[in-house]
């Protein structure tokens, strides 16, 4: 049977969600080590051996990887996958800075974000923004994986009694550190992750009317706000908001598109969300092609009626 | 202190994908090409450099077909000093990149390599992070803004749920995100002048890296599609279908 190291995203006191989703993709390829590496993590372990499915805990604890700088962990990373082999880590931005580095320093071809786990050595992957789905299958004699968390179900937190073995860290490369970090503070859920999300479209009018006419319904609905690149480029809301292929690529339960007519770049962002609602005027929008709700009207009664009503 | 800028030729991002009738792949056949977003932010925030004084020399590096040359010639124009193509008419894989990336880069001894956090046709996402591993030196990926000083670079960094900054030693590895700057478009005299740019062709065998593919796509399809949705009539009607979803 493969033997699966998983990168274990954590603040070293719990272990973060996108983790669990990383789990089940790695026990559909063998059986699944979780790898630990922090400074102060042993609460972080001891949550990821309770994680159902994994079989086994390495922690690594050393200063050198309290941020879980690449520069530091990869070669960690890359001497431990001498006893596995798959190394698995989540597509977020902590999993995309680390895993390319180990993979490069293991001479292995990653393959990114896996949608599926078709085969030993064999992954489903989105291309072009999501507008294509190749099937690849890999020649390397190890795999390194990102995968995409929407894509898997998360693994239990409980039920898992993996033991917890510590390994010898290998210090500081001497290269890069960790200044700070600005994380925002909003009770509002970032993007990546809000189940619900409302975005805006150019339709909006200005800045103004976009913050009384969306940011209410969102917070209403608990929803994360994004916007299309047109709302973004007219400046009503800053770049972070934007929802397309260059902008942020998402996946909640619940898409609402507000004055959005539906550009490629902009669909490629949001067409995996499992139910889209489009909100506009114009009833030959593209947005409707690929809404499983639509309501044709003007927003500007429309949105304020529904956050009223909700 | 030299910039090495890493761009790839890659279809416009206006232009929607067709998956080809055969699976094997996406149809590029007379599609609008054009430089891959993330690398022209690349390109304009080492000529924002060389603009401060801090580089000296922008050396624009591509690995790909012939006709790549005119992605080069865009470099050029936004204000790169000179080029060189690494001629394959095969797709290179991102770890076969970096390899020919490193071998230039022992070669050009930069102080910085910038290149886009990903192209958008593979998105890979690896580039920049395995040269970084290659040539032993740090990353500064998905960058924000970026401060040279002194002999090390400060990196903002776009993660999930806000910003990171981190301090890299020079020589460091650099990949953009979408917001480190906006790119300026070439004027028809900097178009004009960068066809005399000099512009050097090589090959993968040049710099001896073997680009034999290690991933073997079986096939390429088309995204499952969204069943056909309803319209309502009114909000109420929208509330209900919410209702129904447990969302309101």
């Amino acid at each position: 049977m493969s033997k699966t190291l998983v990168w274990v995203e954590h603040d070293n006191a719990s272990v973060k969600d996108a983790t669990l989703a990383v789990v089940t993709a790695a026990a559909q390829i063998g059986e699944v080590t979780a790898l630990v590496a922090g400074s102060g993590c042993d609460a972080a372990a001891a949550a990821a051996a309770q994680i159902a499915g994994v079989s086994k805990v390495l922690k690594a604890d050393d200063a050198a990887y309290a941020n879980a700088l690449a520069e530091n962990v990869a070669p960690l990373v890359a001497g431990l996958m001498a006893g596995y082999d798959a190394f698995v880590a989540p597509a977020t931005t902590t999993g995309k800075n680390i895993a390319p580095r180990v993979a490069a320093l293991l001479d292995v071809m990653q393959v990114s974000d896996i949608l599926s786990v078709e085969g030993p050595k064999t992954f489903t992957r989105p291309i072009y923004a999501g507008n294509a789905i190749a099937t690849v299958e890999s020649s390397d004699a190890k795999i390194v994986l990102t995968v995409r968390g929407t894509a898997f179900a998360k693994a239990e937190t409980t039920g898992g009694s993996a033991a917890v073995e510590a390994v010898a860290a290998g210090g500081d490369a001497g290269t890069s550190s960790f200044i700070g970090s600005e994380i925002a503070k909003s009770e509002r859920p970032e993007l990546t992750s809000a189940k619900i999300i409302v975005s805006g479209g150019r339709a909006l009018k200005d800045a103004d009317t976009f913050q009384s006419v969306i940011i209410p319904l969102a917070d209403k609905l608990g929803a994360g706000v994004g916007a299309s690149r047109a709302a973004v480029d007219a400046g009503y809301v800053p770049n972070d908001y934007q929802v397309g292929q260059t902008g942020k690529i998402v996946a909640p339960e619940v898409y609402i598109a507000v004055g959005i007519s539906g550009a490629i770049q902009h669909l490629a962002g949001m067409k995996d969300s499992k139910t889209i609602i489009a909100i506009n005027k114009d009833e030959d929008a593209p947005i409707f092609q690929v809404a499983d709700i639509g309501l044709v009207g003007d927003l500007f009664t429309l949105v304020p009626e529904l956050t009223g009503k909700l | 202190m030299k910039a090495l800028v890493c761009v790839k030729r890659v279809i416009d991002y206006n232009v929607k994908p067709r998956v080809k009738a055969d699976g094997t792949g996406v149809d590029l056949a007379n599609v609008k090409m054009s430089m891959n977003p993330f690398d022209e932010i690349a390109v304009e925030e080492a000529i924002r450099l060389k603009e401060k004084g801090v580089v000296t020399e922008i050396v624009a590096v591509s690995v790909g077909p012939a006709k790549a040359q005119e992605t080069l010639r865009t470099a050029l124009a936004m204000g790169a000093d000179r080029a060189i193509l690494v001629v394959s008419e095969t797709e290179v894989e991102p770890l076969a990149v970096a390899k020919i990336i490193k071998a230039i880069a022992d070669e050009e001894q930069p102080g910085l390599i910038i290149t886009g956090k990903q192209a958008i046709d593979d998105d890979a996402n690896q580039v920049g992070q395995m040269v970084a591993a290659l040539l032993g030196r740090p990353q500064g990926t998905f960058a924000n803004e970026i401060a040279v000083e002194g002999d090390s670079v400060v990196v903002k960094r776009e993660i999930d749920g806000g910003l990171e900054t981190v301090k890299l030693a020079l020589p460091a590895i650099i990949t953009t995100d979408l917001r480190l700057n906006e790119p300026r478009y070439a004027s028809l005299p900097n178009i004009m002048k960068a066809k005399s740019k000099p512009l050097a062709s090589k090959t993968p065998e040049d710099y001896g890296v073997d680009i034999a593919p290690r991933l073997k796509t079986l096939k390429v399809t088309e995204p499952p599609v969204r069943s056909a949705g309803i319209k309502v009539p009114d909000v109420d009607a929208l509330i209900a279908k919410l209702k129904e979803m447990g969302v309101a």
